[in-house]
């Protein structure tokens, strides 16, 4: 990572940058055929790192129980939300950054690092599973109460300390709340051999994603789960839009560029995301349900998370519609100072991401013992993404001398592995 | 969060169809108990002077005093509903076990209406389902055959969701199974004492202290007498509903 100011990108032009220093793609403009090697760097897309990080404040204020403030994420406004932006954004910088190097240094360098990134996703997953155990370890310790012996039911886990971590080490047993890394394991283990697809033929590529995702919604395909069940987020279901957002990457934005720009798609788009806000009025205001037809919500409900359905995924398709139809590459907004905390975010998605999770069990463990009125949960939220962006800074920061020292790691054993 | 959304504007609105509950604090919560649904089973058998009642559920349907006496909310129930309902004899039943699924609860329910043949079934769950992670799709249906069950036996059946557990709240991911009760109530026009809300009401507004640390049962033993009391308004209001759709009722 030699740079990670956006308003500089002559400090590294294109022919310097190395795969696994990037941490963010730095530009899309291919041929869809996806044989000639990328176009050098005319500066990177921000609106890749200004969304993803917009997505990981949104998880994190979703993650805190009974949050006020949560009541601003999207979740709340239509079926997607912030999980399906994360996972097709980390789908695109995956094939941005590892595509290059699967071109540049070949197939089996390429799998190295991707399966290296998953390591460390994998690793970071344990350590806030850690974090979860003392914080259930302690609360079993010091909270008793009769109106909630059946809660207490929660602690079980701990009376089989060696099961529950065995099955958690398996990425089987995932306490609430932890299950978007797994998901993002498996999805980056399994990249190596779709991204060589990708690579040769985009299309049949697209094709198998979505022939994966049929079948498991068809057959019922999922990973088990401890202690019964199966996971939250199918990555059957989930990877296809992994798989898409890595085929945009690739130069499927190029092929829907005129697609995307015409009035019909826009307008259908803006049609379907009234829609959804409609229906999603209709669970706040319970009395008004009956204005939603019975044939209608025979058809919509339930509308699945675990694989996920397919009016979440086009509420997200929508959604991009008409982001990237109002949101421009070249906005210069993008470069302002204003968006400069949420960029620093996405940039680093992993250890933002880790620390999200980790700063919704303390806002909240806080809250209890402090306070839950409106004003803490107002404060917790605030310190929480206040705390994200210093991190995020902290880490371009120590990127940067790490980039710049003579003599530093060699750019292969950057620990970003592209933050892909 | 929703429930809460729907709370403030409740509030806000002031929108209340409380019943009064004179000197009684627990009915902060009373305007998220509405009686959406018509129990015409519970209406002719409050008709008949007889009214009796299973509940089915987890350890949440269940408290017991240190010498033995329950002091849940269905014993609370019988007596808040003898009281509303003068001259009819009220009888409810508890069949409620730790550790139980809503999946599990389901065969409960087929054995408790054929032997019992109560005229109403209050079912309790969710929350072992939430501890358990259960596949929310596994939930859904086991829910929905329990409801077959029960109005394949011609008995009315109000749905109670889980309890708000602000202490174990980030460890317990309860609001989806809380929010599929409500989906499932309202989608088979079924009656649904939102206890997550309601406690969530008492949580905010200080009315009952959620979070502290305590063995001792008198806490335990107010949400109860509350949970029973607006209960009891839920099943009166409904069973006074008429109609197979009631939904102009709503007020």
């Amino acid at each position: 990572m030699v740079d990670v100011s956006a308003d500089k990108p002559a400090l590294h032009p294109g022919g310097t940058q190395r795969s696994a220093g990037i941490s963010t793609p730095v530009s899309h403009d291919l041929p869809a055929a996806g044989s000639r090697p990328l176009t050098p760097a005319v500066g990177r897309d921000l609106r890749l790192d200004l969304f993803r990080g917009i997505a990981l404040w949104l998880i994190f204020l979703d993650h805190i129980p009974s949050n006020i403030v949560s009541w601003i994420t999207i979740r709340n406004y239509g079926f997607s939300d912030a999980t399906e932006i994360f996972v097709f954004i980390s789908g695109y910088t995956a094939a941005f950054v590892y595509g290059r190097a699967m071109r540049e240094r070949g197939v089996v360098v390429a799998s190295a690092r991707i399966l290296k990134r998953a390591w460390q996703v994998y690793v970071a997953h344990i350590f806030l599973f850690v974090i979860y155990l003392a914080e259930i370890a302690y609360v079993s310790r010091n909270f008793e109460n009769p109106l909630y012996a059946e809660e207490m039911g929660i602690f079980d886990f701990l009376r089989q300390p060696d099961v529950t971590l065995y099955e958690a080490l398996l990425l089987k047993f995932k306490p609430a709340n932890m299950d978007v890394l797994p998901l993002y394991i498996v999805l980056l283990a399994a990249f190596p051999v779709y991204l060589w697809a990708l690579l040769r033929s985009p299309m049949l590529a697209l094709a198998g994603s979505l022939v994966v995702y049929v079948s498991a919604l068809w057959f019922d395909i999922n990973l088990p789960a401890y202690p019964e069940g199966t996971w939250t987020f199918n990555p059957f279901a989930w990877q296809l839009l992994f798989g898409f957002g890595a085929w945009c990457a690739i130069g499927g934005a190029q092929r829907l560029a005129g697609f995307m720009r015409s009035p019909v798609v826009l307008g259908l788009a803006a049609a379907y995301l009234l829609f959804a806000l409609a229906i999603v009025m209709t669970w706040y205001f319970p009395r008004y349900s009956y204005l939603v037809p019975k044939w209608l919500s025979d058809w919509i409900y339930p509308i699945d998370k675990t694989n996920l359905d397919v009016l979440r995924f086009v509420h997200f398709l929508a959604l991009a519609v008409l982001t990237v139809r109002f949101v421009a590459r070249d906005w210069p907004v993008l470069k302002s100072p204003s968006l400069r905390p949420a960029i620093l975010c996405g940039q680093h998605s992993l250890e933002i991401f880790c620390l999200g999770v980790f700063l919704a069990f303390a806002a909240h463990f806080i809250m209890v013992q402090v306070s839950e009125a409106v004003w803490a949960q107002v404060l917790a939220s605030a310190i929480g993404i206040a705390l994200m962006v210093a991190v995020a800074w902290l880490l371009s920061w120590y990127k940067n001398i790490e980039g710049r020292s003579p003599g530093s790691r060699p750019p292969d054993a950057d620990l970003a592995g592209g933050e892909a | 969060m929703r429930a809460f959304i729907v709370a403030l504007i409740g509030a806000v609105l002031s929108i209340s169809n409380a019943t009064a509950h004179d000197g009684s604090d627990c009915a902060v919560a009373a305007h998220l108990v509405t009686a959406d649904f018509p129990l015409p089973r519970v209406a002719a058998a409050i008709a008949n002077k007889q009214l009796d009642i299973v509940v089915v559920g987890s350890a949440s349907s269940l408290l017991t005093a240190p010498n033995g006496t329950p002091e849940a909310y269905p014993v609370r129930l019988e007596a808040a509903l003898s009281k509303r309902l003068p001259g009819v004899k009220v009888k409810v039943t508890t069949y409620a076990k730790p550790r139980t699924t809503a999946d599990a609860m389901e065969k409960e329910i087929e054995r408790a209406v054929a032997t019992d043949k109560p005229a109403l079934v209050i079912w309790q769950t969710g929350t072992v389902d939430a501890i358990r992670r259960v596949d929310p799709e596994v939930f859904r249906t086991a829910i929905e055959e329990g409801m077959d069950a029960v109005a394949a036996a011609k008995i009315d059946l109000v749905l109670m969701n889980p309890q708000y557990s602000p202490r174990t709240e980030s460890m317990i991911g309860v609001p989806p199974y809380a929010d599929a009760m409500r989906l499932i109530a309202l989608q088979h026009e079924v009656p649904l004492f939102d206890r997550f809300a309601v406690m969530r009401q008492w949580g905010e507004t200080g009315t009952f202290d959620l979070i502290e640390a305590t063995k001792k049962m008198d806490t335990a033993e107010r949400v109860h007498q509350c949970i029973a009391e607006l209960l009891a308004d839920l099943i009166v209001q409904a069973a006074k509903l008429t109609g197979p759709n009631a939904r102009g009722n709503i007020k």
